[in-house]
């Protein structure tokens, strides 16, 4: 770790951090970036641990897609998280590619960054000048731009626990199989002892040009009680808030039905999940 | 550029080897070692064909430097056949008729391996969620998911043969 950030300090602008490859070796193999640096930090070790403790439930940047997916914990606890890496790429590609990449890429498509906006999550940075945490929904300001500084690298996610009462998904739109998506969204849930949701997050994919928080159907769902027609006014003021552009996906009238569709039915299957306790 | 020296365990083989930084797994394993079942069939890391088992699992070998590997192991397709004998996976593709040019084969065989690690008895929606990573222009899939069936099969029948043997 020392070795890596010292190297990173005196390279500079030259160097780029690898971790898992999956995003930046495709971007190197067609020539559409090139770095005079690249620092493989995937030998680092204990960076790869998930594990709960204190109020978090604290993942190292190194763990793979595919450790995250087959993760008991995260699979009883933490649905939304569990989803959406079970729908990145591939088998193969989630055998090398990491948490930490998928976030830190900045890639508004990659599935990771909506869930840790949904799941309220804090990211951890370290530099030679020591350790920082900051809101997941601030780490990330554009395409492909994060709030990471010269020399400095995401080392760890925490995620408040998980209690009984909360519950959330990740549903997902693609066009193929192993692809990224027309759109997705991440819900989570906590509700008080009257069955009203206390808090809500609720993060977006593929349809803006970083991952998006949906605050105002956030807030909207606050202090109610879900049913058929509150999930459909959510979904609403969540389409309202998206930014998508068209492209090779589809155009925005289409990415913005698709959005209506698997909102409504991320929060109704959410609130369903942390009903049954 | 100046080479670095790696050491990889390859099909059960220690091998040191110097190589350029930049060079992806999938090259130094055809061109330094010869290693040629392990195709490329693609630029875009969408494909599959390339696969290989670094420590066991399963990944594309287009889409890691061979820096990277240093201190693993790797398997490929020629790593599993032993004393000339096929592999029962590599057996169930030919008797199924899981290939017809065969081009994406070898990473096909390589993915099912690691997944029948994992899972000795797979449903068909779990073989075909495994295999989403490899791309098969010619046969439909059917008669992969087949052979991948039948391989299973044949693992069972072969540890039970041993079993025997042993007792
Ligand atoms: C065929 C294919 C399909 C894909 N489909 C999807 C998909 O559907 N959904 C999806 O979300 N992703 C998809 N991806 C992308 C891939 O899953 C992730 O982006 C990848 O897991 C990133 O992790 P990595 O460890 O491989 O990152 P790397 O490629 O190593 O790095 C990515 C970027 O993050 C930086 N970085 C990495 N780790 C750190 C760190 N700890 N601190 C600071 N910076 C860091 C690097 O400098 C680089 O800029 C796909 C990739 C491929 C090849
Ligand atoms: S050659 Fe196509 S994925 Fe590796
Ligand atoms: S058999 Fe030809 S690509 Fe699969």
């Amino acid at each position: 770790m020392e070795e890596a950030l010292e190297l990173l300090t005196k390279y500079g602008e030259d160097a780029k951090v690898m971790a898992g490859g999956q995003s930046l070796i495709p971007l190197l193999k067609l020539r559409l970036a090139s770095f005079p640096y690249v620092i493989d930090i995937s030998g680092i070790a204990g960076l790869n641990r998930i594990e709960e403790k204190g109020d978090y439930l604290e993942i190292g940047a190194l763990a793979t897609v595919n450790e995250i997916e087959e993760n008991y914990l995260i699979r009883e606890r933490y649905r939304a998280l569990h989803e959406a890496a079970g729908l990145i790429a591939d088998p193969l590609v989630r055998n090398r590619g990491t948490i930490g990449g998928n976030i830190s890429h900045g890639d508004p498509s990659n599935d990771l960054p909506a869930v840790m906006i949904a799941l309220k999550a804090k990211l951890e940075l370290s530099g030679r000048n020591g350790k920082r945490i900051i809101d997941a929904d601030s780490f990330i300001t554009d395409s492909f731009t994060t709030v990471l500084s010269e020399g400095e690298i995401l080392t760890k996610i925490l995620i408040p626990l998980s209690t009984r009462e909360s519950g959330g998904c990740y549903i997902k739109q693609k066009k193929n199989a192993g692809d990224f998506s027309v759109a997705a969204v991440a819900v989570n849930f906590v509700l008080d002892s009257s069955e009203r949701v206390k808090s809500a997050g609720i993060g977006l994919t593929s349809v803006g040009p970083r991952p998006i928080r949906a605050a105002n159907a956030e807030s909207f769902l606050e202090g109610k009680k879900v049913n058929d027609s509150v999930a459909r006014e959510a979904a609403t003021i969540i389409v309202s808030e998206s930014e998508p552009s068209s492209d090779f996906y589809g155009t925005v009238v289409y990415k913005k039905k698709v959005l209506l569709s698997i909102a409504e039915e991320a929060i109704n299957l959410s609130y369903e999940r942390a009903m049954v306790r | 550029m100046s080479l670095v020296k790696i050491k990889t365990k390859i099909n059960g083989k220690e091998v040191e080897s110097e190589v350029e930084p930049r060079k992806l797994l999938v090259h130094f394993l055809r061109e330094d070692l010869g290693l040629t079942g392990t195709h490329v069939g693609c630029d875009t890391s969408n494909c599959g064909a390339c696969t290989v088992l670094l420590n066991g699992k399963a990944v594309k070998s287009c889409t890691m430097l061979a820096v990277q590997a240093n201190g693993k192991e790797i398997t490929t397709i020629e790593g599993l056949s032993k004393n000339g004998e096929l592999h029962p996976i590599q057996k169930a593709f030919l008797e199924k008729h899981g290939l017809q040019c065969g081009y994406c084969t070898s990473g096909m065989i390589m993915t099912s391996f690691w997944l029948l690690r994992k899972n000795k008895n797979p449903t068909e929606e779990e073989i075909r969620k495994n295999l989403s990573g490899n791309l098969c222009r010619c046969t439909g899939y059917q008669s992969i998911v087949e052979s991948i069936r039948y391989g299973a099969e044949l693992i069972k029948e072969k540890e039970e043969q041993q079993e025997m043997v042993v007792r």
